[in-house]
């Protein structure tokens, strides 16, 4: 496979080392003229230096022939563009972007940059499972199949506290698909199953239905 | 007509200024306060005087775009310093707010000519300056 990284900071030297230690072609794009000549110190020929975003400085890294193109520099607007250009340009099949500032992973979904890999996202997403009463953690999402599934902690004022699974007032497109009691494993619920507070449950659901979800499980609670 | 200028620059500060004595409405949004001096510069009365409008921000925030009046804009024009950025936020004008005129600031002539086979207006000086210089020395060797 080959491999064109752009931005050879922490995340992209160190994709770079490890995917050719695992036998992958690989070309790395630096643009700073220090960090580059550091990098090719150790990564010789598998380094050019350059700025990433001028087409010209792709094509020389061999863009055209890349299986997968990553953008991986501290900065957006640079990552959305080097990809838009990969995949619309050079027809590159496969892409994947850091998104440095969470609020503008929109901008990535805009575009369909995907995927975006935010890094304050994913521990983000640990905190919030670390953290218990925090209300919605986001287990699944995917968007383009218009698929989420998200784990909520039953709040004891809840509608849904006491209720039976066949009598939850849930908007339809959605679907609880575990319940989880406080120290207990977790099972499929039957529809006459019914939802203590406390538990956890998981529900499938389509995007946009959690704050119907969330007034049902645990209303005032907050969506991070 | 609304006239929203992102990039209060050399460019875009002249570009709003003209746009501004042309009668059209026109709001400036820069991340940086002090470029209101250049909106102010040469000029009678201040750049509010005039009527026109400016907010600090960033050109990518949508709350910035949106306290500058991006749902109410006709015309659109990206003209911060940085390519990447006005190819963003033009599409962002473009697709997510449907502002139906956009120009877009690109330095970079190949990242002009992409970017406008794709359906952005995009205006290159650099691409602009070289067929002038071009010419000049084509007039100077004809002498």
């Amino acid at each position: 496979m080959y491999v064109v990284i752009v931005g050879g900071g922490k995340v992209g030297l160190n994709l770079s080392r490890e995917l050719i230690r695992t036998g992958q072609e690989v070309t790395l794009i630096e643009q700073e003229r220090r960090a580059y000549l550091r990098i090719e110190q150790e990564l010789e020929h598998s380094v050019q230096y350059g700025d990433g975003t001028e087409l010209w400085v792709l094509e020389r890294a061999g863009i055209q022939r890349a299986d997968l193109v990553v953008a991986v520099t501290g900065d957006d607007e640079d990552n959305i563009l080097i990809c838009q250009v990969a995949k619309d340009k050079y027809l590159c099949q496969r892409i994947i972007a850091r998104c440095n500032n969470p609020r503008n992973l929109q901008h990535f979904q805009l575009l369909g940059i995907q995927p975006a890999v935010s890094a304050t996202d994913l521990i983000l997403n640990l905190i919030e499972h670390e953290v218990p009463g925090h209300g919605i953690v986001h287990l699944l999402d995917l968007p383009d199949d218009k698929l989420e599934i998200i784990e909520v902690e039953v709040a004891d004022n809840a509608p849904a506290a006491g209720r039976k699974v066949a009598d939850l007032g849930l908007p339809e497109g959605s679907l609880v698909i575990s319940v989880l009691p406080p120290g207990q494993a977790g099972f499929v619920p039957k529809q006459s199953t019914v939802i203590e507070s406390g538990s956890e449950v998981l529900v499938v659901l389509d995007p946009g239905l959690e704050p119907e979800i969330m007034a049902q499980f645990a209303p005032g609670g907050n969506e991070p | 007509m609304m006239v929203l200028v992102v990039g209060a620059g050399r460019v875009g500060a002249a570009v709003a200024k003209s746009a501004l004595a042309e009668g059209h409405e026109v709001s400036v949004l820069d991340e940086d306060p002090l470029s209101h001096e250049r909106l102010d510069a040469g000029q009678e009365t201040s750049w509010e005087d005039a009527g026109g409008r400016f907010t600090v921000g960033t050109a990518i925030e949508l709350d910035a775009l949106l306290a500058a009046g991006i749902e109410e804009a006709d015309i659109f024009i990206a003209a911060t310093r940085g390519d990447n950025t006005n190819i963003l936020v033009a599409q962002i004008a473009q697709k997510r707010f449907g502002v139906e005129d956009v120009i877009v600031r690109v330095l970079d002539p190949a990242r002009s000519d992409w970017y406008s086979e794709q359906g952005l207006n995009t205006i290159c000086a650099v691409k602009l300056g070289v067929t002038l210089f071009e010419s000049a020395i084509d007039r100077i060797a004809r002498r």
